[in-house]
């Protein structure tokens, strides 16, 4: 382990932090800010794709019988007398969530350029700091130390939405602040029990000896520890019925704000539920699944059903990404290779198409002023770039063959038909309805006569915005093409994490040898070239 | 007869005390002597001076152990870790709070001198509990305590709300003093020694029905002073007429300094029967505290709500098992005192003449108007939400933490849905300074640099102990062991 190897992560995790404090510091000029703000979150960008870069190599140098959960450890103590720890680390399943928090940051930044006119150095402290305490949820590995950071999430997003959102902006900001504060309180009861009866905050000691079964009193509290984890995470997903506070957030959010929260907020959840309520209880996570999924299934519906009649555009991507995110708690609960594969590959999918959804009507609400889909109609003529970009990113959220949203809803309902087959039945009618809603809006949206006034000369794309949406675009089609290299990635660490007792057996896992022959580094150094020149 | 001679020693046993006194009577020799105005202003250099010895003596006491620890003037004393532990507290607090008064007074046209040399007779009360071990002494020193605060409390005495403060302040204060009084006379009685430790010796061998009902009146004497539910409801009033640094010093200080009391005489002392009663007033007062602060406007009142709910959160540590609960009830008081103080620092900097603003109202649009005091304020209100990186969550963590292992989950759970629902409020707050359109009326004046020192103090210290907790939780573990060792 070089010391580039133990200290990455820090880096990643902290140098937007610095940014934002450099930031602080210098002249309050708006056009500095801005471009300070993209250097720096590009220049994150750029050093986290070493992360799997160097994963790939971790990974052909470890066989399988060494094979390490966690890779770019760092382990200090912080909080001696507590045994509190420092303790940062990186898996299959965390790795690509970090880069795609690196990745949507600098969009947004590129995204907020002229939509952001007051308090702007304010603005992008708070998006920096944002970043900072996002990756630190995805690499903690004390639990301590991932409190910390989950909480610190909560206050920069609250200020974006409470500062920079619309109308309502005030209201949802509470009500996000108030929904994910009483989550997470409960979440620190569970914490505090496991740290009282094990005495050691570090995620793999405590799954050590939760596996070992002595711990006492771990019978008896163990669902309620379960469930304590279980809304804290459940609020952030968010899923039904405890997704009321997500259109309003979104809604009111200003476009960057949007993009982040659907991004990377919500895949908070997820990774949460996967990382700690299958993780640390996979005999409880295996008993609670069929309400769970139940939850899920109506939350794929139900989300599917309200984006039909909403005749808001910024709501309707809002509640497709309740729909969505049900097919990722789906496929963690199904339990099998495929299903959680595919959930956090879908996690990545919707973190890439909803967060340019986002972008995309955020810059139409930039010319327009308004969400409701009514006002539009013939958007095409006017705007052919953007009708374009819009149809890529609508059809990769609506899973079309060939794009990402297909593989990751494939792999989930094949994963829950195996579990369950009504389960695979019920979610694959998802699929159905946000083909129908997502393509009706688009229809209404862009397509027909061109007949209100305000819509005749609306501005295409300019180079700014599509400098920021390109990139999204392109990523949702090669991660429809080349999806092998990350579900290589994610396989490992999704076994070794919720299915340890099965043997591993990827669907896509090279043989070894074969390796050899195929540089291990090809697919990872294009998909890097790519992302790279794109960006 | 024994023969009475004070030795060198008992002197260094209450070094800080003789240096606060020695300070606040020169303010107070000095005052009538200084005819203009601006060379009573300087009456302000001298009582922070006093404050910043005092804090010097509490660490020369430290330093030289061997020769200042251990009991003094006939066992009505203790030195220990604990008691210096709570005099630097005491200290720390009473500098802050003279720092954030000084433009204070300037801007409320209040005369300097005496203001000044209550702070430090005060101080000297409060840090004399600390070390007291005997009840009569403690009773004294309580009153020492609270007369000065009484009469603090009424300071703006041309303004009505503030007479109205001192005055419920000082009768149902003195009402509830006598509860203790007769708490102290019953365990006389029943013990025949007013020493702690010799009536914790007694009880354990042989406890009486009488220390019982001793017990609950002492308590309900402390109750009051820490504002504890169902003791709680002067707090609002008196709170809200007060002028605002005495707020900040009058809710930290002499409540750390009644704690430091309630933890000799239930645990050195071995009270019986106290846990159910500690338990219920724990609970109440969280509760109570939060949902009285929901529906605040006044931001004064809505801290003073606030303050009964801390002091539940505090109680919450006493009912845990001694030994960790000691400690997180240290930690707490420490870091409630950092964010509270500077918290009201920030208030009484905006109060402008008169106290006029102090409103949620006067608070919109903050944060564009001044950005720095705005963020100063949030930090503090994150903190007293329990918001991570800062005091107020690592305090309230151990003391959960503490509690859990005492298997206490029922005053867990209560804790915890009321931290839910504080940090509505406390949101209300920011939401004003960050979210709403500003008031262009309400003047601000210049930051001057002692305010600045105040709240830089108060800020440091929030995220130190939030961040670096590791040496203040130290010394508070030492101390607690001292105080349980010796009983």
């Amino acid at each position: 382990m070089n010391f580039l190897d133990s200290s990455v992560l820090t880096l990643v995790t902290f140098l937007p932090l610095v940014a934002a404090v450099v930031l602080l510091l210098l002249p309050k000029d708006e056009k500095l800010t801005r471009w300070f703000s993209l250097y720096s979150s590009s220049f994150i960008f750029l050093l986290s794709l070493y992360l799997p870069w160097r994963f790939g190599q971790f990974q052909e140098m470890h066989t399988e019988a060494e094979h390490r959960l966690f890779h770019f450890e760092l382990d200090q103590q912080w909080i001696q007398s507590l045994n509190i720890h420092y303790h940062m680390g990186l898996d299959g399943i965390s790795l690509w969530l970090v880069v795609l928090t690196t990745f949507l940051v600098p969009l947004g930044v590129l995204i907020s350029w002229r939509s952001v006119h007051d308090r702007v150095r304010t603005f992008f402290v708070l998006l920096l700091i944002l970043e900072t305490a996002m990756l630190g949820v995805f690499l903690a590995l004390d639990l301590f130390l991932f409190y910390v950071f989950w909480e610190a999430t909560l206050i920069p997003m609250a200020l974006l939405i409470g500062m920079y959102g619309h109308e309502r902006r005030v209201y949802a900001a509470v009500k996000f602040f108030l929904y994910t504060m009483v989550g997470s309180v409960f979440m620190l009861a569970a914490i505090i029990w496991l740290y009282v009866h094990t005495g050691t905050f570090d995620y793999e000691n405590t799954r050590a000896a939760l596996a070992d079964g002595t711990l006492p009193g771990f019978a008896a509290a163990a669902p309620i520890l379960f469930l304590g984890f279980f809304i804290a995470f459940a609020v952030k997903v968010p899923l039904f019925p405890l997704h009321t506070w997500l259109p309003d957030a979104h809604v009111e959010a200003p476009t960057a704000g949007s993009v982040l929260l659907a991004g990377v907020l919500l895949k908070m959840g997820t990774y949460g539920l996967l990382r700690f309520n299958v993780g640390l209880f996979p005999g409880q996570a295996r008993e609670h699944a069929p309400w769970i999924v139940t939850l899920a299934l109506i939350g794929i519906i139900y989300g599917a059903l309200v984006s039909m009649v909403q005749p808001n555009l910024k709501k309707l991507v809002a509640y497709s990404s309740v729909s969505h995110l049900g097919f990722v708690v789906l496929g963690i609960f199904s339990f099998t290779q495929a299903g959680i594969d595919g959930a956090v590959y879908q996690m990545l999918n919707h973190g890439v198409s909803t967060g340019a959804l986002f972008m995309l009507v955020g810059l139409l609400y930039e010319r327009r002023h308004t969400f409701e889909i009514s006002q539009y109609g013939g958007v095409a003529t006017p705007m052919p770039n953007y009708a374009t970009l819009f149809l890529i990113i609508t059809l990769s959220s609506i899973g079309l063959p060939l794009m990402n949203g297909f593989v990751g809803e494939f792999l989930v309902l094949s994963g829950s038909f195996q579990a369950r087959p009504l389960w695979g039945i019920l979610g694959a009618t998802g699929v159905i309805w946000s083909a129908c809603y997502m393509l009706w809006m688009y229809q209404r949206v862009f397509y027909g006569q061109n007949t209100n006034p305000a819509n005749q000369a609306l501005r295409d794309v300019t180079r700014r915005e599509r400098l920021a949406l390109w990139p999204t675009a392109i990523m949702a089609l090669v991660m429809g093409v080349a999806s092998p290299y990350w579900i290589n990635q994610i396989s490992p660490a999704v076994q070794a994490t919720a299915l340890p007792e099965q043997p591993y057996r990827s669907p896509y896992k090279r043989p070894v040898k074969k390796a050899e022959k195929t540089p291990a580094a090809a697919p990872a150094a294009s998909a890097t070239t790519t992302e790279g020149a794109t960006h | 007869m024994p023969q009475i001679t004070l030795q060198a020693v008992d002197y260094m046993a209450i070094l800080p005390e003789i240096v606060l006194t020695a300070f606040g009577i020169l303010v107070m020799v000095a005052d009538p002597l200084a005819k203009a105005p601006a060379v009573r202003r300087q009456l302000g250099y001298v009582a922070l001076l006093g404050a910043l010895a005092s804090v010097a003596a509490t660490f020369v006491q430290w330093t030289v152990r061997a020769r200042s620890f251990g009991p003094a003037f006939f066992g009505m004393l203790q030195v220990d870790t604990f008691s210096v532990f709570f005099h630097f507290l005491i200290g720390g607090i009473a500098v802050v709070a003279i720092l954030s008064s000084w433009d204070y007074l300037e801007t409320q046209e209040l005369r300097n001198g005496e203001y000044y040399a209550l702070i430090l007779f005060g101080s000297v009360g409060m840090m004399l509990m600390s070390s007291a071990v005997e009840l009569v002494l403690i009773f004294i020193a309580l009153e020492i305590s609270s007369i000065s605060t009484y009469i603090l409390a009424g300071y703006r005495r041309r303004a009505p709300e503030s007479v109205e403060s001192a005055l419920k302040y000082f009768l149902l204060g003195s009402f509830a003093t006598a509860f203790f009084l007769y708490g102290v006379a019953l365990i006389f009685g029943a013990t025949a020694t007013t020493n702690i430790y010799d009536i914790g010796r007694v009880l354990r061998s042989d406890m009486t029905n009488l220390a019982y009902v001793a017990v609950a009146l002492m308590l309900v004497g402390l109750s009051f002073k820490i504002a504890a539910a169902p003791f709680h409801v002067w707090t609002p009033d008196v709170y809200e007429g007060a002028p605002s640094p005495v707020v900040g010093l009058m809710s930290t200080a002499p409540k750390a300094a009644v704690f430091a009391v309630m933890a000799r005489i239930l645990f050195a002392g071995s009270a019986p029967g106290w846990f159910w009663i500690i338990w219920v007033l724990a609970a109440l007062s969280m509760s109570i505290g939060n949902i009285g602060a929901l529906v605040q406007n006044n931001v004064k009142r809505m801290l003073a709500y606030s303050s009964i709910a801390h002091a539940g959160y505090l109680l919450v540590a006493f009912a845990a098992l001694p030994e960790l609960g000691i400690t997180a009830a240290l930690f707490y008081t420490a870091s409630y005192a950092a964010m509270n103080v500077g918290a009201f620092a920030v208030i009484s900097y905006l109060a402008g003449h008169g106290e006029r603003y102090v409103t949620l109202d006067d608070y919109a649009g903050l944060g564009k108007r001044a950005p720095g005091m705005a963020a100063m304020l949030t930090l503090f209100l994150l903190s007293l939400i329990g918001i991570p990186l800062t005091g107020g969550f690592f305090a309230k963590f151990y003391v959960f933490n503490a509690a859990l292992r005492a298997n206490l989950v029922g005053l867990v759970i209560v804790g915890l849905i009321n931290s839910a629902v504080a940090s509505y409020y406390y949101l209300r707050i920011m939401v004003y300074m960050y979210m709403k359109d500003g008031r262009e009326d309400v003047p601000l004046r210049p930051v001057t640099p002692s305010l600045a020192a105040a709240l830089a103090l108060s800020a440091l210290a929030t995220l130190y102990l939030g961040i670096l907790p590791q040496t203040v939780l130290d010394l508070a573990t030492r101390s607690a062991q001292e105080l349980l060792q010796r009983r």
